[in-house]
């Protein structure tokens, strides 16, 4: 009896926000068809041998034993994924994180000019491609024709196919666009603290701007700087542009050939699906788990 | 001085070192060189005559600057085999219907999810939208192609639109910001007979509008620098940056008409921002993730 009550009052407050659930629709129904579901299917797929050209069948744990122990190119894409992503990660996230602070005490028309100087790498396009310019093996690559000039290296180097500089090469680049989305956030979170706090702090006994900033603003602007954890450490696991522009796909002896590349090369080129989406999947895992190691983190700051 | 002010000016000083400061106002110095050197290189580069862009050794700030690889680029986009206009109706198109599109239907749902808590089925999708922000859209290319088979999608303005559409980060951000209106508008407007569909356009949409210019920042620039290769193989259903990309892979021979493509595809996104950057620090002041 209480059970049927309850459905009862469900469906009468389904009824009662019919025009909400109406407005809601379309937008829920294209992100449960191109967000929700491919997350979806992929991990079904990752348990197939699909293709274009056979009928697909069921292999159980097949391509996730393939991929970690017959595969040495993923096993090499996979520390090449996690030496990037650990780097850019957490230093493009500190990079937001300190010019947002910074800037935020600056004159106010001085704080937009170094806003946009900051964001504008991260959303002018293509532009990081001019790094090639800099970087450029030959004698008119800006970095090669400096460093010749201070007598610091004899010949020109190739810092974009010599594997032994083409993941620093990429991840300077990857770093100078990193100011995104995750510094917006920050710069504007920055501005939510209440000067308030900062003066009573002061008379509390905070002594200088570092312990100001563990005690007062960090506790403040929680939800900011887990929001931006969110977006950073996310974008870390799946960048593959600049790699792909710098150093070239495949690159040379796949030195900067990341997770992406692989699923991009499985699914797209050879067409072996079910493959690809077991390395969809691991990226997805990769990024769920770094995710929450980070939130936790986050969660002790001014303690 | 008003007592507000001189309170103002206390604070600013308040725990802060010369030393502190003359160290932070260095690293601003330098990182904002690292950011800004190869803007202005970029733009340098594409002002270069041919004599200057293979000059030993190479000088960043161009000495006779010429409009010569502007022209040089019109003359290669005039014998592309597709009409250039395709590539530049096809990027304009697709940025302007999915940003208007993505912005109206992420309202419509933001709503609801933000004020109406109690509607049953709202924690769970809020939470969904929360998770969905760690999924990649590389991720997804694999089994959304699959989709866009099975619906004959492929090659079409819908496998870029349909997805655009749907970007849950512009909806989190949108919801976010809704929740600081006050309910009592809501109520208001309801008493006086207003349905939620009328609530949300005439009431809502009107008191965000830094959220919109956010979303329109954040969905534009995305669409407007897609290269939409993954769906898309016929070359008149391509975009611009594909189009210019293709056209620039010459090699050194149009090493400057390369850097005219980076300056002309940079303009238009960064005077957006530089437009609306108040609105967008404003609507990213709300944008915080709570547990």
């Amino acid at each position: 009896m209480r059970y049927k009550s309850r459905v009862n009052a469900l469906i009468r407050q389904i009824i009662y926000y019919r025009q909400a659930y109406l407005l809601m629709l379309p937008f829920l129904v294209l992100f449960s068809v191109f967000i929700i579901w491919p997350v979806i299917l992929s991990l079904v797929m990752s348990f197939t041998n699909y293709n274009l050209f056979q009928k697909p069948e069921f292999v159980g744990f097949y391509n996730y034993f393939k991929l970690f122990f017959k595969d040495d190119i993923f096993l090499l894409a996979f520390q090449n994924t996690l030496k990037f992503a650990l780097i850019t990660g957490p230093i493009g996230y500190l990079m937001c994180f300190f010019f947002a602070w910074v800037i935020n005490e600056l004159h106010p028309k001085v704080r937009s000019v170094m806003t946009l100087i900051f964001y504008a790498p991260s959303i002018a396009g293509n532009v990081f491609v001019i790094w090639l310019v800099i970087f450029d093996g030959d004698m008119y690559g800006y970095l090669n024709s400096l460093l010749t000039s201070f007598g610091i290296i004899d010949g020109p180097i190739q810092w974009l196919s010599d594997p032994k500089y083409m993941m620093s090469t990429v991840i300077i680049v990857q770093l100078w666009i990193s100011l995104g989305t995750s510094f917006l956030t920050l710069r504007a979170g920055f501005n939510t603290v209440d000067t308030q706090y900062y003066e009573a702090a002061a008379i509390d006994g905070i002594r200088n701007r570092w312990q100001e900033l563990w005690y007062v603003t960090l506790p403040m602007m929680q939800p900011h700087l887990a929001l931006s954890a969110v977006l950073s450490v996310t974008a870390a696991f799946a960048s593959d542009r600049v790699a792909t522009v710098m150093t070239g796909f495949p690159s040379t002896n796949y030195a900067t050939h990341m997770l992406i590349h692989h699923l991009q090369d499985y699914g797209l080129i050879r067409h072996e699906r079910g493959y690809a989406a077991a390395i969809a999947t691991v990226i997805f895992l990769l990024t769920v788990f770094f995710n929450y190691l980070f939130q936790r983190f986050l969660r002790r700051t001014g303690r | 001085m008003s007592r507000p002010q001189k309170l103002q000016m206390r604070s600013k000083r308040l725990n802060r070192s010369l030393g502190g400061n003359i160290a932070i106002t260095i690293i601003l110095l330098i990182f904002g060189l690292y950011s800004l050197l190869p803007m202005v290189m970029a733009v340098n580069q594409s002002l270069k005559p041919l004599s200057e862009l293979f000059i030993y050794p190479p000088k960043v700030f161009v000495r006779k600057p010429t409009f010569d690889n502007f022209r040089s680029l019109y003359e290669l986009i005039s014998t592309s085999m597709v009409p250039f206009s395709r590539y530049l109706f096809n990027t304009v198109f697709v940025s302007v219907v999915g940003t208007v599109v993505h912005i109206l239907m992420a309202s419509m749902c933001a709503f609801p999810l933000a004020k109406y808590t109690k509607m049953p089925g709202n924690k769970f999708i809020s939470a969904v939208i929360v998770y969905s922000l760690m999924i990649n859209p590389t991720v997804a290319d694999i089994a959304n192609y699959q989709t866009m088979a099975r619906f004959n999608l492929t090659d079409t303005y819908w496998s870029i639109l349909l997805p655009a559409f749907a970007s849950s980060f512009g909806l989190y951000l949108l919801k976010q910001f809704i929740v600081q209106i006050p309910d009592s508008l809501i109520e208001a407007a309801k008493i006086d007979g207003c349905g939620d569909i009328r609530i949300n356009f005439s009431i809502i949409m009107p008191n965000v509008r830094p959220a919109w210019l956010t979303l329109a920042l954040f969905s534009f620039q995305n669409l407007w620098n897609g290269t939409n290769s993954t769906y898309i193989y016929s070359e008149q259903m391509k975009s611009l940056p594909y189009a210019l990309s293709q056209l620039t892979s010459g090699g050194i021979s149009r090493a400057g008409a390369s850097a005219a493509v980076v300056v002309i595809m940079m303009i238009i996104p960064v005077v957006f921002f530089l437009l609306t950057q108040s609105k967008i620090l404003e609507t990213m002041a709300t944008s915080g993730l709570k547990d």
